[in-house]
C-alpha cells in the first residue's frame, strides 16, 4: 500500500439524492415545459392572426357558412372527459404502479384514435377550403397545427405503451408517463381557445 | 461625429432631408438637429470619462491579483452612475416630447381644401393622378413627375398596384409606404417654386434602384397653365415624320401598354404618354428626356433598366426616328 | 437512507485514487472514435466547437458577399453585377449574417460551449437534441449556399416582405428556400434555447443561487427566453408565406381578404427582439471581460442583470418601430416611440456600470480588453443613432436609407462582432489550450476598428443625403460617389483585420504558448476546468461561494462527491438557491440525432417542391426519433437496480 494521502477535505455527498424525480425536480419536465411554451406561442400568434384578418375584412366569414358545430363539439367533449383517465394514470405513475399506468396508456392511445377520427369529420365540416380566402387559410392552418399535436402525442403514447409492456420498465418510464399526461393536458388546453375561435367566433363576429 | 458636423453645411440638394422645402421637412429637421446635438454631447462626455478611466491606472506587465474595491469608492461610483441614469432619463424625455410635437405639427395640416393627388406605385414607376370630383371624367394622368402649386396644402393619397413601394421626397416630408390593399395619406406643402427629387424607399424588386420621381413646385399661375395643358388630349402631329411616327406607335406593341388620349391607344400597363414630352425625365427618373435617350429607351429598354416591363422594340431606323419625333411632339 | 439530502462530510482522498477516477471518467465520457464516431458525438464542448467554426465560416462567406456589394457600389451606374445578382447577394449577406452567423454564433455556439462549464456541470441538458440542432443548422446553411450557387439564391431581402416574395411576384424556388432556411435555423435556435434554460435552471453547481449566476450566463438565459417567445412569430410568418407559395393559401393576398401588413407584424414581432438576441450575449461578454481585466467584481451586478431582463421585456414592445412608414395610427406611433426611447435606459445603465468598473479597477490592456474598448466606441455611436430612428418623424426621413444601414452595422458589429472577437481572444486558451499572439491580436484589432469606421461612418452622411437602401446602383449626378468609394476602401482594411485574426488563430493553434487552466486569473468556473477541458469537464464537480466562483472560493471550498462514475451521471439542483435535489443521467453518444437531422433536411427541402414530402418524410423521421429515445436493455436493467424514488411524490 504505497498510496500517498493528501489532507482530508470537505465534500458534499450527494449519493442519497433520488434519481427518479417528478415535475419541477425532473429535467425532462422542464424540457417539455419549454416545448409547450414555444408551441403555445405559435398557437397564440395563429389565433391573433385570425383576429387580425377578421379586423381587416368587411364580411366574416367571407361568403361561406361558419363551420358546423356538431363534430367539433363532440371532440371538445371527448377532450374534456379524457382528462379524467389521464389524471388517474398520471397520479398512479408517481406511485410506480405499473399495471395502472399500462391501462392508462392503452386508454390514451384509444382516446387518441377517437379524437383523430372525429377530427377527420370536423375537417369535412369546416365549410371552407384553404385556397378560397384568407379566412379559409387561417382556419385550416390553426386546425392543421392542432392535428399535428394530436398526431405527435398519439405516436408518443403508442411508443410509451410498447415500452411499458417491454422489459424496459424503470423509474424513468414512469417519469415519461407523467410527462405524456402533462403533454395531453397541453393539447386539450390549447384546444379550448381554438374551439371558440374556429367554431364560435364566426358566429359572434358575424358581419 | 466631427465629420458629420462639418458635413452638415454641404447638405444642399434636391434629395436630402437637410434642405427642407416645406414646413413638414423643416419641423423634422429641427427635431433631427436637437437629437443630433444632444447625442453628440453625450457621446463625447461618455467616451472622455471612459478614456480617463482606462488611462488613470492601468497595469503594465503581469496581471495583478483581483482586489476588493473600498466601500467609499463604490458608494461614490453608485452616486455617479445613479445620476448619470437620471440625466439619461431626462434627456430621453426631452427628445421624446420634441418628436411628439413634431409628429403633431406635421399631421395637423390636412384640410378639405387641400389639392388632392393620387399616387400609385408600380414596378418600377409612379402613376400620378389629379382627380376631379365635380367632373370625374376630367382627370389629369401622368407619370413620375408631380406638379404642385407652391404654398398650397397638398394631400398625397397613395396605394400600390403591385408590391409595396414607399413614397419619399426628403426635402418635402418623410416617407409613406404605398401598400396593396391600403390607402395612405401624406399631407405636404412646398414653400417656393423649384424641382425636388424623390425615390422609392421600400425594396420592390429588380429595378428598385431606378424608381425615382420629381416634384415640381410652381406658382399658382404656372401650375394652372400646366394643369389645363395636361387636361387636353394629345396634340395632332404636324410634320410628316410625326404623322408616320403615330402610325408606327399604333401599329407596334407600344399601344398594348400605353395610353395616348385622342388616339386608340388606351392601355394602362405603362405610363400615360399623352404629354410625355412635357416631362423632364423618362424611365422613372433614370434618363433625361432627350432625343438620344428616348431612341435608346424605345429600342432596347432592357439594356438600360434590365427587368422592366418595357420590351425591346426592334424596328428599322426610319420608323424609330419617326416614332421618336412623334413622341417628342406630345407636349 | 431516510434523508434524501446532500450532506457535507470530511473525506480523505488519495492522489492515486483521483488518478484512477480521472482515467475512468475519461473512458466513460470519451467521444466515440472513428469516422462514424464523429457523427455520434454529443459532448457540449465538441458540438460547441463545431458551432463556433461553422458560424464563423458563414461569417466569412457573408463578409465576402459584402465585398462584392462594395465593389458594385464603388462606381455609379456600374454593371459589375446584374441587378438580379446584386439582389441575391445583398439578400444572402443579410440572411446569412442574421440567421447563420449572428444568432448561431452569439447565442448557440457560445452558450453551448461555455454555459455548462460556467455553471459547473459535465454536459448541456439534452445533449442529443443539441447535436441534432447543430446538424440542422449546418445542413440548412449548406443547402442555402447550394441554391445560391445554382443561381437560385433568395433575392427578396432578409425580411422577404410580401407580396414581393409571394407567389405572384417571385416565381421559382428562391423565396421558398429562404422560408425553409428560416425553419432550419429557428428549430436549431429553439432547441438550444430550451437546453440553455434547463441547464441553467437545473444543473448549476451547488451554491450558485440566482444572485450568483455569472452575468454572461444571465445574458444567455435572457436571450434563450427571447428566442422562445420571439421565434414563433417568424415560424408563423414564414410558414404562411410558404403555404401561400406552395399550397395556394391566401394569407397575404389582399384580393381575397389577405393582408400584407400581417406579415410585417408577425415578422417584426420576431425581428425586433432578434436584434437584442444578437447583442445581449455581446453585452454579457463585455461584462465578463471587463471584470477580469479590471481585476474586480463587475460594478452593479444587480443593475446589470435587471437591465438585461428589462431589455428582454421592452424588446417585445418595439416591433412596430419598423413600420412607422406604413401609416399606423398616431396613438400607437407615440406608444412605440416611447418604448423605443425607453430601451435606452437599460442600455445606458449597463454602459455606466461598465465605465464605473473600469474607472475603479486596475485595467489590464490585453487583446480581449481592446476589443471591449472598441465595442464602447462603436456601440455607443450605434446607440445614439438608435435615438434618431426611435423618433417617428426623424425615422420617416432616415428609415430605409443608408443612415439606417450605418446605424444597425454600428449596433450589430459593435454589439456582437467586437465582443465576439474579444470572446475569441479571451476564451481561446480555454478552448484550445494555447495562447494567442498579442502582437497579431493588436494588429487585427486596429485594422478592423479603423476599417470598420471608414466603411460605415460615411453611410450616415449618405443616408442624410438621400441614398436609399437596397439599391444596386445610383445615378452619377447624385453626389454619392465619393463617399461610396471611401467606404469600399474601408472594406479592404476590415478584410485585412479579419485575415490577420485568421493567421493568428492558425499560428497559435500550432505554436502558441501552452495555456494554464486560468491564464487571465479570472473568476469564472470555466477557468477551474483544464485548458482544453477534459471530456468530463471537471474531475471534482465544484461548489460555489460567490459571483466570481474562483475569486470568492473559501479556502476549503467543498467539492461534490457521490455520483456514479461508471455512467454519465449529473447532479440537479433547485432553481432558486441551487440546493442539490436529485441525480439524473446524461445520454450516451449516438448516431440517431444525425440521422434525424438528415431526414428532417430531406423533408424540409422536399416540401419546397412537393408539399406531400412533409407527410412522407414524417415516417422515417418518426423512426429516427424512436431510435433516438429507445433505451438499451442493460441501461434499463442497471437503472432499475439503482433507482431511488423521490419521497413525498
Amino acid at each position: 500500500m504505497a498510496e500517498e494521502f493528501v489532507k482530508p477535505r470537505r465534500v458534499l455527498d450527494v449519493s442519497a439524492l433520488p434519481d427518479v424525480t417528478f415535475a419541477s425536480r425532473s429535467i425532462t419536465w422542464w424540457g417539455t415545459l419549454g416545448m409547450m411554451v414555444i408551441e403555445a406561442g405559435v398557437f397564440a400568434l395563429a389565433l391573433a392572426s385570425y383576429l387580425y384578418l377578421h379586423s381587416r375584412s368587411a364580411t366574416w366569414p367571407p361568403g361561406v357558412l361558419p363551420p358546423d358545430l356538431l363534430w367539433g363539439t363532440i371532440n371538445t367533449a371527448i377532450f374534456v372527459l379524457s382528462m379524467i383517465p389521464t389524471e388517474w394514470y398520471r397520479r398512479r405513475a408517481r406511485q410506480g404502479d405499473t399495471s395502472s399506468v399500462q391501462i392508462g396508456l392503452v386508454l390514451a392511445c384509444i382516446i387518441g384514435v377517437a379524437t383523430l377520427l372525429v377530427r377527420y369529420k370536423e375537417m369535412t365540416h369546416l365549410n371552407t377550403d384553404w385556397t378560397q380566402s384568407a379566412y379559409g387559410s387561417i382556419v385550416w392552418l390553426i386546425m392543421g397545427l392542432h392535428i399535428t399535436h394530436l398526431l405527435t402525442d398519439w405516436v408518443e403514447s403508442v411508443v410509451l405503451t410498447v415500452l411499458f409492456f417491454s422489459p424496459h420498465i424503470e423509474g424513468k418510464r414512469f417519469v415519461d408517463a407523467e410527462e405524456n399526461a402533462s403533454y395531453w393536458y397541453f393539447v386539450v388546453i390549447t384546444w379550448i381557445p381554438i374551439y371558440f375561435i374556429i367554431y364560435w367566433a364566426p358566429r359572434w363576429l358575424r358581419s | 461625429m466631427i465629420a458629420l458636423l462639418s458635413a452638415v453645411p454641404g447638405f444642399r440638394g434636391p434629395q436630402t432631408p437637410l434642405d427642407p422645402a416645406g414646413p413638414q421637412a423643416l419641423h423634422i429637421e429641427h427635431t433631427l438637429f436637437l437629437i443630433f446635438w444632444i447625442t453628440s454631447v453625450v457621446t463625447v462626455v461618455v467616451l472622455t470619462v471612459l478614456a480617463f478611466g482606462v488611462l488613470r491606472q492601468h497595469a503594465k506587465g503581469e496581471i495583478p491579483p483581483p482586489f476588493e474595491v473600498d466601500p467609499q469608492t463604490e458608494r461614490r461610483a453608485t452616486w455617479i452612475v445613479g445620476s448619470a441614469i437620471g440625466v439619461t432619463v431626462i434627456l430621453l424625455f426631452v427628445m421624446m416630447i420634441s418628436s411628439f410635437i413634431t409628429s403633431h405639427r406635421t399631421a395637423v395640416l390636412a384640410n378639405s381644401s387641400a389639392l388632392k393627388i393620387n399616387v400609385y406605385g408600380h414596378e418600377w414607376w409612379w402613376e400620378i393622378e389629379y382627380p376631379n370630383e365635380e367632373q370625374p371624367y376630367r382627370i389629369v394622368r401622368t407619370a413620375n413627375e408631380i406638379h404642385v402649386p407652391a404654398g398650397t396644402i397638398v394631400d398625397i393619397h397613395g396605394t400600390s398596384r403591385d408590391v409595396i413601394h414607399s413614397f419619399w421626397a426628403p426635402n418635402i416630408h418623410g416617407k409613406k409606404d404605398l401598400l396593396p390593399g391600403y390607402w395612405n395619406d401624406l399631407t405636404v406643402e412646398v414653400d417656393h417654386p423649384g424641382t425636388w427629387r424623390g425615390q422609392c424607399a421600400e425594396f420592390c424588386g429588380l429595378q428598385h434602384a431606378h424608381m425615382a420621381f420629381n416634384i415640381v413646385a410652381q406658382s399658382r399661375e404656372d401650375f394652372n397653365n400646366w394643369y389645363n395643358a395636361q387636361l387636353k388630349s394629345a396634340s395632332e402631329p404636324q410634320t410628316p415624320q410625326a404623322i408616320h411616327g403615330r402610325e408606327v406607335f399604333l401599329s407596334h406593341p407600344c399601344m398594348m401598354c400605353h395610353t395616348i388620349r385622342g388616339t386608340t391607344a388606351n392601355s394602362t400597363v405603362g405610363p400615360d404618354l399623352t404629354h410625355v414630352a412635357s416631362r423632364s425625365m423618362i424611365a422613372a427618373g433614370t434618363l433625361v428626356n432627350n432625343t438620344g435617350n428616348l431612341t435608346g429607351w424605345i429600342a432596347n429598354a432592357q439594356s438600360i433598366k434590365p427587368g422592366c416591363r418595357m420590351p425591346p422594340n426592334p424596328m428599322d431606323a426610319n420608323d424609330l426616328n419617326d416614332l421618336v419625333a412623334y413622341v417628342e411632339s406630345l407636349r | 437512507m431516510s434523508e434524501q439530502k446532500a450532506q457535507l462530510v470530511l473525506e480523505v482522498a488519495s492522489r492515486e485514487s483521483s488518478e484512477r477516477r480521472a482515467e475512468n471518467l475519461t473512458r466513460v465520457w470519451a467521444e466515440p472514435a472513428g469516422v462514424w464516431g464523429w457523427f455520434k458525438a454529443v459532448h457540449h464542448t465538441t458540438i460547441g466547437k463545431r458551432y463556433i467554426v461553422t458560424a464563423f465560416a458563414f461569417f466569412l462567406a457573408a463578409g465576402l458577399l459584402a465585398g462584392a456589394m462594395r465593389l458594385q457600389l464603388a462606381f455609379p451606374e456600374a454593371h459589375i453585377m446584374s441587378p438580379d445578382m446584386y439582389n441575391q447577394v445583398f439578400t444572402m449577406h443579410g440572411t446569412v449574417m442574421m440567421f447563420l452567423f449572428a444568432v448561431p454564433m452569439m447565442f448557440e455556439a457560445l452558450s453551448v460551449y461555455l454555459v455548462p462549464l460556467m455553471v459547473g456541470t459535465r454536459n448541456i441538458a439534452f445533449p442529443r437534441l443539441n447535436a441534432f440542432s447543430y446538424y440542422l443548422f449546418l445542413f440548412g446553411g449548406l443547402t442555402l449556399f447550394a441554391f445560391f450557387f445554382v443561381n437560385s439564391g433568395p433575392d427578396r431581402g432578409w425580411f422577404a416582405y410580401v407580396p414581393l416574395s409571394g407567389p405572384d411576384y417571385t416565381p421559382g424556388k428562391r423565396a421558398d428556400m429562404w422560408a425553409q432556411l428560416i425553419t432550419f435555423t429557428e428549430v436549431s435556435a429553439l432547441a438550444v434555447a430550451v437546453e440553455v434554460v434547463v441547464t441553467v435552471f437545473k444543473l448549476r453547481a451547488p451554491g450558485m443561487s440566482l444572485n450568483r449566476i455569472p452575468v454572461f450566463v444571465w445574458g444567455q438565459v435572457v436571450t434563450a427566453f427571447m428566442v422562445i417567445f420571439a421565434m414563433p412569430g417568424v415560424v408563423i410568418a414564414s410558414t404562411m408565406l410558404l403555404l401561400d407559395r406552395t399550397a395556394s393559401t391566401q394569407f397575404y393576398n389582399p384580393a381575397v381578404g389577405g393582408d400584407v401588413l400581417l406579415y410585417q407584424h408577425l415578422f417584426w414581432w420576431f425581428g425586433h427582439p432578434e436584434v437584442y438576441i444578437i447583442f445581449i450575449p455581446g453585452t454579457a461578454i463585455v461584462s465578463t471581460i471587463i471584470a477580469t481585466f479590471s481585476r474586480r467584481h463587475v460594478f452593479g451586478y444587480m443593475a446589470l442583470v435587471l437591465s438585461l431582463i428589462a431589455t428582454g421585456f421592452i424588446a417585445f414592445g418595439l416591433w412596430v418601430h419598423h413600420m412607422f412608414a406604413t401609416g399606423i395610427p398616431q396613438m400607437s406611433e407615440s406608444f412605440f416611440t416611447a418604448a423605443s426611447m425607453m430601451i435606452a435606459i437599460p442600455a445606458g445603465t449597463q454602459i455606466f456600470c461598465w465605465i464605473a468598473t473600469v474607472a475603479t479597477g486596475k485595467v489590464v490592456l490585453r487583446t480581449p480588453m481592446l476589443w471591449v474598448l472598441g465595442f464602447f466606441f462603436v456601440f455607443i455611436l450605434g446607440g445614439m443613432t438608435g435615438i434618431f430612428v426611435a423618433s417617428v418623424p426623424v425615422d420617416l426621413q432616415v428609415h430605409d436609407t443608408y443612415f439606417v444601414v450605418a446605424h444597425f452595422h454600428y449596433v450589430l458589429i459593435g454589439g456582437a462582432v467586437f465582443p465576439m472577437f474579444g470572446a475569441f481572444a479571451y476564451w481561446f486558451p480555454k478552448i484550445t489550450g494555447r495562447m494567442m499572439s498579442e502582437r497579431l491580436g493588436v494588429w487585427s484589432f486596429w485594422l478592423f476598428t479603423i476599417g470598420f469606421n471608414i466603411t460605415f461612418f460615411p453611410m450616415h452622411i449618405l443616408g442624410l443625403r438621400g441614398m436609399p437602401r437596397r439599391v444596386y446602383t445610383y445615378p452619377a449626378g447624385a453626389g454619392w460617389t465619393v463617399l461610396n468609394q471611401i467606404e469600399s476602401c474601408g472594406y479592404v482594411l476590415l478584410f485585412l483585420g479579419v485575415l490577420v485574426f485568421l493567421v493568428n488563430v492558425w499560428r497559435s493553434l500550432r505554436t502558441g504558448p501552452i495555456a494554464s487552466s486560468n491564464p487571465w486569473g479570472a473568476g469564472g468556473l470555466e477557468w477551474a476546468a483544464d485548458s482544453p477541458p477534459k471530456p468530463y469537464n471537471f474531475l471534482d464537480l465544484p461548489t460555489v461561494n460567490g459571483r466570481e466562483a474562483l475569486w470568492d472560493a473559501a479556502p476549503d471550498q467543498p467539492i461534490v462527491a457521490g455520483l456514479h462514475e461508471d455512467v454519465r451521471e449529473m447532479l440537479t439542483t433547485r432553481l432558486m438557491d441551487a440546493e442539490p435535489e436529485g441525480r439524473d443521467e446524461f445520454p450516451e453518444p449516438t448516431i440517431w440525432p444525425f440521422v434525424a437531422a438528415v431526414v428532417t433536411t430531406a423533408l424540409f427541402i422536399g416540401s419546397i417542391f412537393r408539399p406531400v414530402a412533409v407527410s412522407i418524410g414524417a415516417i422515417p423521421l418518426a423512426i429516427a426519433l424512436i431510435g433516438w429515445f429507445w433505451p438499451t436493455r442493460q441501461e434499463s436493467a442497471r437503472r432499475r437496480e439503482r433507482d431511488i424514488w423521490q419521497k413525498n411524490s
